[in-house]
């Protein structure tokens, strides 16, 4: 099968001082056009990793990624990028960041179409009576607004969210997941969003893609999701099978937590083991 | 923003935490609190420099030697104002002088002017030479009007050709760094090539500099004769010597500021695939703003410090030249002078660093540096 973005047997191993350590190993997944797909993995496993590497922002060590039939070199603005902290230029206005981005996109539009378009997009987020603020006047909910404008402002292929919710409170959260979808389904852009929330995968994305714990971590198990779109919080809280995924997806990660608790114990014991036998050894070298 | 937050921005981005509680008094806040910082930073100042004061007067009981004392407070004072008031009679005794050639030059072209009425209705042999008074009449007017009065300059006439100075030296200065430390920063290669340089010429002081300053700048001035050129030779190699001091701060900052832009800017600039100049100006330049200021106050610091000894040397005539000239002299009023100067230059160094925290925190958007 192909699809419309493809991650094939995507691979990223880091040089760490104790040597070449490999994070992610023959990661393969593919989507399709329009499609919201949820990164679902313990801290640390290489969410982030599998993520940057699509958004070019990370060398690809093995493997590769295409997008509509070409394979990615580098980064670029068909795939906007939202990060887990804001990122604005403070010194910027909340216009001027998403100009910065929109003024390269549409470079043959005359000035006052991009402003519109800005706007446009501020406007969807809620920022419509700040569009002149300074990005470091603003809250955090609203930067992450502004960034969330500043990707879609960009009109882009693909959507890339790691953690877009991760450092706001709940409220804002669920405010902001709602409009991101009500923006999606008007753009029709192929997302992948990593995310620690079983809940928040479970209302946002239509697969959530389970991952394996590291080192060597890959696709562990996928869960295509049935509810209707578009997504209305409380039918999906209803939803007759929602628990039944739920419960799911955390006893995946639970096991993988037991994985992880086996294979440390069974290190500290690997360890153990070879201090007796060097201690054996001095012992009988006295 | 009303009156209170304005007067209270400008106290922070200025640096001037002394001026807060008076802000805060006029505005009806809490008396008690706003005394405290009173206190804190108006009386106890005033007390540390009474006592520092009192110590002084001490001293200058104490350290008496042959030829010389050490001034008192008083003394200092004293020849201060002496030197203000010199300086104030100087231009007024100028100033006439200055309206003495005027009227002179004035009573020339009058009589010039008989004497051309004169030569036209002479003939022959009487005409000319009418003619050639007159003009020689008008040369004269015209030499009394340009008449520039050449007293020694006075304190402050050295004090304003240091700032001069300094402030030439600085621009220079940075001119230089903020290329070469934004290159620096951006590039590891160019970097790599820089640091030798930047690391065995920082630490060397300007004494050892100037006599090199002097060569190049007698070289290029080689055949022209003192007023023909735009800028005077001494206060160049001052210049210069400052320059070639204050350019590493602002160079070694620029480049750390530039080198550690914030990794998510640069992922912001490389998803939306900037060109080179918008990168370089939208992006580095502002986000290494506050540390390349940062660098530029310590510059113009170091350039005020070794302008003094710079001016000294290279007879500039400057507040370092006054000191030295006053040295020399050895007057009864020699140390006192100096010790006057000593507070001038410490004044005008704070002076420039409160500019050049101003600037700093106005580019940091919002976190201003502790003064
Ligand atoms: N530049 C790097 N050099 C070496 N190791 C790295 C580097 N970046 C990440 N790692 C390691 O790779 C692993 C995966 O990191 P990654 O940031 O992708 O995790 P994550 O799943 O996004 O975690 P979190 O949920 O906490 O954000 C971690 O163990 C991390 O220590
Ligand atoms: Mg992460």
């Amino acid at each position: 099968m192909r699809g419309y973005v493809e991650l094939f047997r995507l691979g990223k191993t880091y040089d760490t001082h104790k040597g070449p350590v490999v994070i992610v190993e023959d990661f393969d997944l593919n989507l399709e056009r329009g499609e919201y797909v949820a990164l679902l993995g313990h801290s640390g496993c290489g969410k982030s990793t599998v993520l940057t590497m699509v958004a070019g922002l990370n060398p690809i060590t093995t493997g590769g990624v295409a997008i509509d039939g070409r394979e990615i070199d580098g980064p670029g603005p068909d795939r906007g990028v939202v990060f887990q902290s804001p990122c604005l230029m403070p010194w910027m206005t909340a216009l001027d960041n998403v100009m910065l981005g929109v003024n390269q996109v549409y470079r043959n539009a005359s000035k006052n179409d991009r402003i519109d378009l800005a706007s446009y997009y501020l406007n969807l987020v809620g920022l419509g009576g700040s569009l002149h603020k300074r990005a470091k006047d603003l809250s955090q909910g609203m930067q992450q607004r502004v960034g969330i404008a500043r990707a879609f402002a960009l009109k882009p292929k693909m959507l890339l969210l790691d953690e877009p919710f991760g450092m706001l409170d709940s409220l804002t959260r669920m405010e902001l997941q709602e409009i991101l979808l009500e923006i999606l389904v008007r753009d029709k852009v192929t997302t992948v969003m990593v995310t620690h929330d079983v809940d928040e995968a479970l209302f946002m994305s239509d697969r959530v893609v389970m991952m394996t714990n590291g080192p060597r971590a890959r696709v562990g198990a996928i869960f295509s999701l049935p509810f209707e779109r578009p997504r209305v919080r409380a039918d999906v809280l209803d939803h007759p099978e929602y628990y039944e995924y739920r419960r799911k997806m955390i006893q995946f990660l639970e096991e993988q937590d037991h994985r992880k608790l086996k294979a440390d114990a069974e290190a500290r014991e690997q360890a153990k083991k070879q201090d007796e036998a060097e201690e054996q050894q001095v012992a009988e070298a006295v | 923003m009303n009156w209170r937050g304005g007067l209270l921005k400008f106290c922070e981005v200025a640096g001037l935490p002394i001026f807060e509680p008076f802000v805060r008094l006029a505005a009806g806040e809490d008396k008690k609190e706003q005394f405290v910082g009173i206190a804190k930073y108006v009386l106890l100042p005033i007390v540390a420099i009474a006592l520092f004061l009192g110590f002084w007067a001490m001293a200058a009981n104490t350290v008496v030697t042959d030829s010389a004392k050490l001034p008192s407070p008083k003394a200092t004072w004293d020849a201060g104002a002496q030197l203000i008031a010199m300086h104030y009679e100087q231009k007024q005794a100028d100033r006439l002088a200055k309206q003495e050639k005027v009227g002179e030059a004035v009573r020339y072209m009058a009589e010039a002017k008989a004497y051309g009425e004169a030569a036209e209705k002479a003939t022959g042999a009487k005409k000319e030479a009418l003619e050639a008074k007159s003009l020689s009449l008008k040369k004269r007017a015209v030499s009394a009007v340009n008449y520039e009065p050449s007293s020694a300059p006075t304190f402050i006439d050295q004090i304003w050709t240091s700032v001069g100075t300094v402030f030439f030296g600085f621009l220079l200065a940075t001119l230089v760094a903020v290329p070469l430390g934004v290159l620096c920063g951006m590039s590891p290669w160019f970097n790599a090539a820089l640091t030798p340089f930047i690391q065995v010429f920082k630490p060397v002081s300007p004494l050892a500099w100037l006599p090199l300053a002097f060569i190049v700048i007698m070289w290029y001035y080689a055949g022209y004769s003192a007023g023909e050129t735009f800028f005077n030779k001494a206060f160049l190699i001052s210049a210069t010597t400052v320059c070639l001091c204050s350019l590493w701060p602002t160079l070694v900052n620029t480049t750390l500021g530039v080198a550690s832009v914030d990794k998510d800017f640069i992922n912001v600039a490389d998803v939306l695939r900037l060109s080179w100049a918008q990168r370089l100006f939208k992006i580095i330049l502002p986000a290494s703003l506050p540390l390349m200021f940062a660098g530029m106050r310590i510059s113009l610091g170091v350039g005020w410090m070794v302008l003094i000894a710079a001016d000294m040397l290279a007879q500039n005539p400057g507040l370092g030249k006054f000191v030295w000239d006053e040295f020399q002299n050895g007057s009864e009023l020699t140390y006192a002078r100096i010790a006057f100067s000593v507070f001038v230059i410490g004044m005008i160094g704070l002076v420039l660093d409160r500019i050049m925290i101003f600037f700093r925190n106005l580019v940091s958007f919002g976190n201003p540096a502790p003064a």
